[in-house]
């Protein structure tokens, strides 16, 4: 039997890889999963297994501002930090990706711009900005300099999914709206766009989730007010109890709720069009 | 496309002046300050020099950071590489249905979405000298005292390194395997091709831009990384950003620009390096 192949008794190797398989989830999500645990712990639990007890205990002591800093000012920057960094991505990298579709003169100049973007360390831009705005006699803030550091990563993660989504989109769609006498915006708003829609959402998924959880582009370029990342390192360097993992299970629910709303109306969009191809 | 010029470059200019802006204007400013003079409680004097790559290129602590950070890089791109292509074609080739090759491609991307640092951070419990795999290993009766070399180690880095970036190798694998046509692996086969055959003549130049993609996303995370190094090796293991650190400390910005610039450059060697086996652009746009 080969590789490929969609019929016939499996292969050896796919027990193999199974196995690989489930040893990696396992290695992605365990410890992940221990620290949700641990955060549960009784008054007197301390940062390693055994379980002592059970309480809220340490999610309560997160948000007392004595013990462990300004989690929810943290909180309430990151989040819309994280929101306007995902819509500017969405409409800086869908229109980019759409004038892509076609060789133009600096086309290449822009997208080996992105590309460095995408390669130089978070550190080194980190530096770059802050000196930038020095330079220019700006004071380094979370809404604008770390903004523009957001920017810089999610803006080409975003173009490269653009061209994966854009890549798959079939021309013949959008020469058939224009052979019926569709405008440009119509075949871009009544076409394109919501033939590319799940795309979008991926984009927006990445936008918020790489601003949310940024932290070398945010280290320098925060400014004195930081973001949540900054204050779960500060943390992990002077709290030494479970108030750390409370906080990791807490940013963890946010994400993964972000997650499932993005994967959710991904899937809804999907299953939708089935349905209707069905009906037709 | 009756779409004219114009309108394409009204299309692409808030993506190219943000570029310029926060990404192209802030490394040239490094490049520059990276030649201007760093003096005591003053800070930089905008005048020409060469002292700071001096500095930079003759400290042997800072050669010995580079060859660590190389070290680190080599280990976990053969890591991620391995386990990123062969997850990759587990997921394509021998999950026969389609759905529930997506979900199980979801299960592998969801810790991407969450933070980075307490994913780190959540190998402590297990790695500590009283954690899990230390209670497991003494209850076991393999071992009877906690095997100190777990947490705060080079083994330690590597592991959160794989950890973290595995996930950078499958994605861009995943996505070029996907694009291979069947017909031309029952082909190979037709032709005589043993499995291992396939996999190495067929499957493994088909998805050479995945894996090129991949890789210059792992070395450019791994050699860029400050904080899983920190936390990890318990700072008995270092980088090429401590050094870069430890000037900041000092608001010595043109050595550690000077540094910076340097890491750039073996980062941009690696990338170019790799991104010469493959036209990424066409692969990607195409």
């Amino acid at each position: 039997m080969t590789a490929g192949t969609s019929h016939g008794p499996r292969p050896y190797t796919f027990y193999l890889l199974a196995g690989l398989f489930c040893l990696f989830v396992l290695f992605l999500y365990g410890p992940m999963i221990s620290i949700y645990i641990l955060s549960f712990q009784g008054p007197t639990g301390g940062l390693v297994f055994p379980l002592k007890g059970m309480s809220l205990e340490w999610f309560k002591a997160l948000f007392g501002q004595a013990r462990t800093g300004d989690i929810g000012g943290a909180f309430s920057r990151s989040l819309p930090l994280a929101l306007v960094t995902m819509a500017a991505t969405v409409v800086i990298s869908v229109a980019a990706g759409l004038a892509f579709r076609k060789q133009f003169a600096g086309s290449s100049v822009v997208f080996y711009m992105a590309l460095i973007g995408l390669i130089v360390p978070g550190l080194v831009l980190s530096i770059g900005i802050l000196v930038t705005f020095k330079f220019l006699g700006l004071r380094a803030t979370w809404w604008g300099s770390a903004f523009g550091a957001h920017l810089s990563w999610t803006l080409p993660f975003g173009l490269l999914i653009m061209f994966a989504v854009l890549s798959r989109l079939n021309p013949e769609y959008e020469e058939a709206a224009r052979d019926l006498g569709a405008s440009n915006w119509q075949v871009l708003s009544q076409v394109v766009i919501p033939i590319v829609f799940p795309g979008i959402i991926a984009v927006a998924l990445f936008g918020f989730t790489l601003s949310y959880d940024e932290f070398p582009r945010s280290w320098l370029t925060v400014g004195p007010r930081n973001t949540l990342p900054i204050e779960i390192w500060t943390m992990t360097t002077n709290v030494t109890s479970p108030a750390l993992y409370a906080l990791g299970t807490v940013t963890t629910i946010i994400s993964f709720t972000v997650i499932a709303v993005a994967l959710g109306s991904i899937a809804y969009i999907q299953r939708r069009r089935r349905q209707i191809g069905r009906l037709r | 496309m009756k779409l004219g010029n114009v309108s394409r470059y009204l299309q692409i200019a808030p993506l190219a002046v943000l570029l310029m802006a926060f990404v192209v204007a802030p490394l040239t400013l490094v490049l520059v300050v990276s030649f201007y003079q760093y003096q005591h409680l003053i800070g930089i004097v905008p005048d020409f020099t060469l002292v700071n790559y001096f500095d930079v290129l003759t400290n042997l602590v800072n050669w010995k950071l580079y060859l660590s950070t190389l070290k680190f890089t080599v280990f976990t791109l053969a890591i991620t590489l391995v386990l990123g292509f062969w997850i990759a074609y587990f997921l394509v080739f021998h999950v026969r249905n389609i759905l529930i090759a997506i979900a199980l491609f979801l299960v592998c991307t969801v810790p991407f979405w969450t933070s980075n640092i307490i994913r780190m951070i959540s190998w402590k419990p297990l790695l500590g000298k009283y954690g899990l795999i230390n209670q497991g290993l003494m209850s076991a009766g393999a071992v009877d005292e906690p095997v100190e070399w777990l947490l705060f180690s080079d083994f330690a880095v590597i592991v959160s390194y794989v950890h973290l970036y595995t996930l950078f190798m499958i994605v861009p694998i995943f996505n070029s395997m996907a694009r291979i046509d069947k017909s031309l692996l029952e082909a190979a086969v037709n032709g005589g091709a043993t499995r291992w055959g396939v996999v190495w003549n067929v499957i493994l130049p088909l998805c050479k831009s995945g894996i090129a993609l991949g890789s210059v996303f792992v070395v450019t995370l791994v050699m860029g990384d400050f904080f899983v190094v920190t936390v990890m090796s318990g700072g008995l293991s270092g980088s090429v950003t401590f050094g870069i650190f430890n000037d900041l400390k000092f608001l010595n910005y043109p050595r550690a620009s000077a540094n910076a610039v340097v890491l750039v450059i073996i980062v941009l060697i690696f990338a170019a390096g790799i991104m010469r086996l493959v036209d990424v652009r066409k692969e990607l746009t195409r």
